[in-house]
């Protein structure tokens, strides 16, 4: 899906990240770039994936990294340079619920788009609700949503201040497998408009192959393979088949 | 029926109520989203008037607020008149006394807040202050009026702290508690009576506020 749309890739690294972070036994060393439109962390839990987008989004110091974005430094620990999360400009979404749970879904997607004036942003609002189809519950509240409105609703809020790159954590892994498969194309469409790249966490081998240009495989805090998902992911995905008896 | 003494009581509770309210946000905050190691000193510092007798309390008040200390020479020097025997010193008194009973609710409120929601505030570019405002005091709300309830409650029944620091003074230190207490001493027992009730009207009355409010609050 990722890998069919027609967003332009640039020629050079989208975002490098070399990163090192220990909590207790536990040791993260990374280096990666992201080069394709869609990028797809994959590996078993507790394999460090949530922790590096935490770092990448700023939410979390490593002891030791660099990280340039579209050949701007974001983080650089041997310099001193750490830009704050909120100046970042990265969505993301997460599988645990993070709607503001007091707040509309209108003002849940305002949030964001403090900077603009309010004809602007309710304008903005408005066009990302109509987008991932949930213009019909802007004066819900997020208790009342289904599981797809609900990610749609967190969709919309995330990109609604036009990230430079999206992240999403197991966002849709709650999610019926037709459900998820229709809000992928929607924001793969999205994605490709406007040059965002996305870079996707799963453990779940099918959505790997449903969205991926490029796969990077996470074991036990570092790299284990980088490359196009059917390089990567065939042995995994052969032995997938041969253990449930489609493929001898 | 002391009058002068209830009004003295209800002006004592609103003002520490809300004294200790605009101090425990930020104090409760920080205990919860700090990073500073030593934390737990303060968190049991501020748990401490709960163990400790309430004359404990109030004598070293007394003594540290008094012109015995450096601290206390300095305040007299700042506010012109000694801090103990009057209606600020009871202020003091009752804000610390009441403390625990503002920390712990609002600490919980905070703890109780999803870190993904706080996350998500901070990518989409919330300051600290916005994040307080807009998520973490409407999202603790229920906390902070129990909170808010309890300190009302506690500073209208104390009696050992507010006796230590403010003593006996008509129209300027002597609570509701105090009065029963002078009422007792005198075998004015039919007045004793009546200021008790009131006590334990206005106890079971915020107890009850608490927890319908608490309904209400979870309803919405």
């Amino acid at each position: 899906m990722g890998g069919e749309s027609s967003c332009v890739v640039p020629d050079s690294a989208f975002l490098t990240a070399d990163m090192e972070h220990r909590v207790g036994t536990f040791t993260l060393r990374i280096n990666f770039s992201l080069t394709t439109p869609w990028t797809v962390l994959f590996g078993p839990s507790g394999a460090g994936k949530s922790t590096i987008l935490r770092i990448l989004g700023g939410l979390l110091q490593p002891q030791n990294g660099r990280i340039t974005m579209q050949d701007h430094i974001v983080l650089d620990v041997k310099q001193g340079i750490s830009i704050p999360a909120g100046k970042r400009k990265i969505g993301y979404v997460t599988q645990q619920p993070a709607l503001f749970p007091h707040m509309t879904v209108h003002r849940n997607v305002a949030f964001g788009l403090h900077a603009l004036p309010p004809k602007e942003r309710s304008r903005r609002v408005s066009e990302m609700l109509r987008l991932f189809r949930v213009d019909g519950l802007s004066e819900r509240m997020p208790g009342e949503l289904s599981g797809g409105e609900y990610q749609r609703v967190a969709l919309a809020r995330a990109l609604a201040p036009e990230p430079r790159l999206l992240m999403l954590d197991e966002a849709f892994s709650g999610l019926d497998a037709d459900l998820k498969e229709s809000i992928l194309s929607e924001l793969t469409v999205w994605l490709a408009a406007r040059g965002v790249p996305a870079l996707y966490v799963s453990h779940d081998l099918g959505e790997a192959y449903q969205t991926a240009a490029n796969v990077i495989v996470i074991d036990k805090g570092g790299v284990e393979v980088q490359g196009p998902v059917q390089e990567v992911l065939a042995p995994r995905r052969e032995r997938l088949l041969r253990q449930l008896g489609i493929f001898s | 029926m002391d009058t002068q003494a209830l009004w003295l009581t209800l002006k004592l509770a609103v003002v520490t109520t809300f004294l200790l309210l605009c101090a425990t946000v930020p104090l409760c905050h920080w205990l919860v989203f700090g990073k500073a190691r030593w934390k737990s000193v303060i968190e049991a510092a501020a748990s401490l008037p709960l163990l400790l007798p309430p004359t404990v309390l109030g004598f070293y008040l007394l003594v540290l607020l008094g012109p015995r200390t450096a601290p206390g020479r300095f305040l007299i020097h700042l506010i012109g008149h000694p801090i103990a025997f009057s209606f600020s010193g009871l202020v003091i008194g009752s804000m610390i006394y009441s403390l625990p009973f503002a920390v712990q609710p609002i600490t919980s409120g905070f703890s109780g807040i999803a870190p993904e929601v706080l996350d998500a505030a901070t990518l989409l570019g919330a300051s600290r202050l916005r994040i307080l405002i807009d998520l973490l005091l409407p999202l603790a709300r229920r906390s902070i009026f129990t909170a808010a309830v309890l300190c009302f409650t506690h500073t209208i029944g104390e009696f050992g702290v507010v006796l230590m620091i403010g003593g006996d003074i008509p129209g300027a230190t002597r609570t509701l508690s105090i009065a029963m207490y002078d009422q007792v001493q005198d075998f004015r027992y039919s007045e004793a009576n009546r200021t008790a009730i009131l006590l334990l009207i206005v106890s079971l009355l915020a107890l009850i506020l608490v927890y319908g409010r608490r309904k209400q609050l979870r309803r919405a």
